[in-house]
């Protein structure tokens, strides 16, 4: 850890800013405007639901509604409709709670993140044809899934593979970004290494202008929002 | 590359770029489309003009007090294990990252899109030292296959090429075989893009954000390339301008809202990847060690000074997306990296007037780029502050007749740059006219159009109204 050639720096652009020597005291911090908070503002549970499904239409993204017993069937529909094969999913608690990691253990060819296996875990996430995790907090404004990677949630679950499926549950879901930047502020822990915000499969449109939809990362897309209170 | 990419003279840039119908024609309906689509986004979005004001006051803020922020920013950055290196030049930048390759022993590095490391002419650099350096941006991939091909616009590096152009590049450089469906194309690159992110050394990027209370720094891409380049090298070296940072997540998550619907209207770009130091000892993914190389190269000469306000920029290109000049004129007439009225803005700051001094006459000073900028640079204003700049400090006075000529077609000697020029400027024009006369011309015509009525060049060319009015012809007399 270390910071190389800091003090010249900043005296630099202190001396240009008119200050002989370089603040180390907080400014305060005073806006004037402040429109992120008007945004969907008041906006029931059941109306940003309405607001997210109505944006994925934007996103190229499928959306399936359902309750918590029948999370599994839908889920199973999804992936039969992404033709089977290898399925990778993160270890996350929640697929316990959710009453999913028994089906998902019980598929032919599956791969739970394990940070034991090391690189195993990228390994199989490359050849895998579906990747698997649950958003942490779901942005109705933009179609947004956040996830705050660690040890048991990999990274690359959600890049490798060619098809990604996010299990959203309802109650993650809040209006817009600004939410998610507040509980990230307040976090009692350090944030996480990696926070991705992903709002449908990657896409590109450097060719004419012409929107490929599959990049780098996954090639479809399908969120799922379980009734989960 | 470097941020200059050109070195002929800027009327011949225009010369050859007014020729090039196609590269026209595609920047035009690029344009458009992406004209429309922020205007769109932004009204869906609502109370815009607060969203702007916003927007300025945190660009503003963070200026005002940026050696603090970058303090904040380092004392956090090395708390999570990261290493920082301040770089006051190109040099010191390409050096220390150079350094870090040799000790890695890297043969691969793969990099997503970065306009600083152009700035810095880093590819150059590792290069030089054998290192393999792979642009993974589709847009950037093309314009480096296509054997370094400079990029004609911020957000769209290869705006300027068509299917079937990027379909032969493909061919000739990596044994393509399939069509000019951009589908195929773009698969095409995923094979073989997905296996240089596999087996990279270093991932380098560029930085949208740097968030200085947690240390992190924020991504945004449509592709996801950013995020395999750096989940999967061991090595993670972030390279940003040193302006490119706010307080903290509320603050980053407006400035994001605000450039992805700018930039190409969408509500959130795909990804958006905030990363914090290097991965933890026990996760799996991600860098095991991560540099960031923060860069003034010239931006600290700009602090302090009357053109301060352009450091607020977040890189959109909205500015680019709404310039009649831009549009006429490609992003290669400009001669750097930083086209448009951003580019012509900039690259004299960041370049000297030397190799620059004819870009802020690319311009009608229309203001339009000054309406639709998210932070509110008053980008017309300080295209003026240039001109008096290059006329009074730096006694290179373009005549007035040559500024006029420039707002109809920027010839200022070759006859022929000026017919081609003059033909421009009839679209160029458009919204000024009326009734056949332009009535209030912008930029350099204002001061005539104040006490003249100019003709339209539709019908007739300066050059040749210009004699017929000298030797007492009407502006009405189109025989």
């Amino acid at each position: 850890m270390t910071v190389h050639n800091r003090a010249a720096f900043l005296e630099n652009i202190a001396k240009k800013l008119g200050r002989s020597k370089s603040l180390t005291d907080k400014p305060i911090i005073s806006w004037n405007h402040q429109p992120q908070h008007e945004v969907l503002k008041g906006a029931t549970k059941d109306e940003l639901v309405e607001v997210l499904i109505e944006h994925c239409e934007n996103i190229h993204t499928e959306v399936k509604v359902c309750s918590i017993p029948s999370l599994a069937q839908t889920l199973e529909e999804v992936i039969q409709g992404y033709g089977k094969g290898s399925i990778i999913y993160s270890n996350d608690e929640r697929f316990n709670e959710l009453q999913i990691d028994s089906f998902l253990q019980s598929q032919p060819d599956t791969f739970k993140w394990q940070p034991a296996l090391l690189d195993k875990n990228k390994e199989a996430a490359e050849k895998t044809n579906i990747g698997i995790v649950i958003s942490d907090m779901t942005l109705a404004e933009s179609g947004t899934i956040m996830l705050q990677t660690n040890e048991n949630v990999g990274r690359t679950i959600s890049f490798l593979p060619q098809n990604s499926i996010a299990i959203v549950p309802k109650s993650s879901i809040v209006p817009r970004f600004t939410q998610a930047a507040q509980y990230l502020r307040n976090l009692d822990d350090p944030v996480s290494t990696c926070i991705n915000f992903i709002t449908g499969p990657s896409n590109s449109a450097d060719i004419e202008m012409h929107l490929i939809v599959g990049v780098h990362g996954p090639v479809k897309m399908t969120y799922i929002i379980v009734e989960d209170y | 590359m470097p941020m200059k990419i050109s070195n002929d003279k800027f009327t011949d840039r225009l010369e050859t770029n007014l020729k090039d119908e196609l590269m026209r024609n595609a920047v035009a309906s690029a344009q458009s489309r992406l004209q429309s689509r922020r205007s769109i986004a932004a009204q869906q979005l609502g109370n815009w003009e607060e969203w702007r004001n916003h927007g300025e006051e945190i660009r503003k803020h963070v200026l005002e007090y940026l050696d603090y922020y970058l303090y904040e920013l380092s004392e956090n950055v090395a708390e999570r294990g990261g290493h920082v290196f301040f770089a006051q030049t190109e040099e010191e930048a390409a050096n220390y990252i150079t350094s870090i390759a040799k000790q890695k022993e890297a043969k691969k590095i793969v990099k997503s899109k970065s306009m600083v490391t152009e700035e810095i002419n880093l590819n150059t650099h590792l290069e030089a030292i054998g290192c393999s350096v792979v642009e993974t941006d589709l847009g950037e991939y093309i314009l480096q296959l296509d054997d370094h091909d400079p990029p004609s616009h911020i957000i769209a590096p290869a705006l300027h090429k068509n299917r079937n152009q990027i379909k032969d590049v493909f061919a000739d450089k990596t044994a393509y075989t399939n069509s000019s469906k951009p589908e195929e194309l773009a698969l095409h690159a995923r094979k073989i893009l997905r296996e240089e992110f596999l087996t990279a050394d270093i991932g380098i990027t560029g930085c949208n954000f740097a968030v200085a209370e947690t240390g992190s720094i924020c991504l945004v891409t449509n592709e996801g390339n950013a995020d395999l380049v750096t989940a999967l090298p061991k090595t993670q070296i972030t390279v940003m301008g040193m302006e490119r940072l706010v307080p903290t997540f509320e603050e980053m998550e407006v400035l994001v809202s605000m450039l992805t619907r700018s930039a190409v209207g969408q509500k959130l770009t795909s990804y958006i990847t905030v990363l914090t130091g290097p991965k933890k000892t026990i996760e799996v993914d991600g860098p095991e060690e991560f540099h960031l190389v923060i860069v003034d190269n010239g931006r600290s000469s700009i602090l302090g000074g009357e053109f301060q306000s352009i450091l607020q920029c977040i890189r959109c290109a909205a500015c680019i997306n709404t310039c009649p000049v831009y549009r006429h004129i490609g992003g290669h007439s400009y001669g750097s990296i930083y086209s448009g009225p951003i580019g012509a803005v900039l690259s004299p700051l960041l370049g000297g007037y030397d190799d620059y001094k004819e870009l802020p006459y690319a311009s009608t000073l229309c203001g339009a780029c000054t309406e639709v900028c998210p932070v509110k640079i008053p980008l017309h204003e300080l295209l003026h502050k240039h001109r008096e700049v290059i006329v009074e400090k730096e006694g290179r006075a373009p005549i007035s007749e040559t500024a006029l000529m420039q707002a109809f077609g920027f010839g200022t000697g070759k006859s022929s740059v000026y017919k081609l020029g003059s033909k421009v400027a009839s679209t160029v024009m458009k919204p000024f006219v009326n009734e056949e006369k332009i009535k209030k011309g912008p930029g350099p015509l204002k001061q005539w159009t104040d006490y003249r009525d100019f003709p339209s060049p539709e019908k007739e060319r300066f050059r040749d109204w210009f004699e017929k009015r000298s030797k007492g012809g009407s502006n009405h007399d189109r025989s």
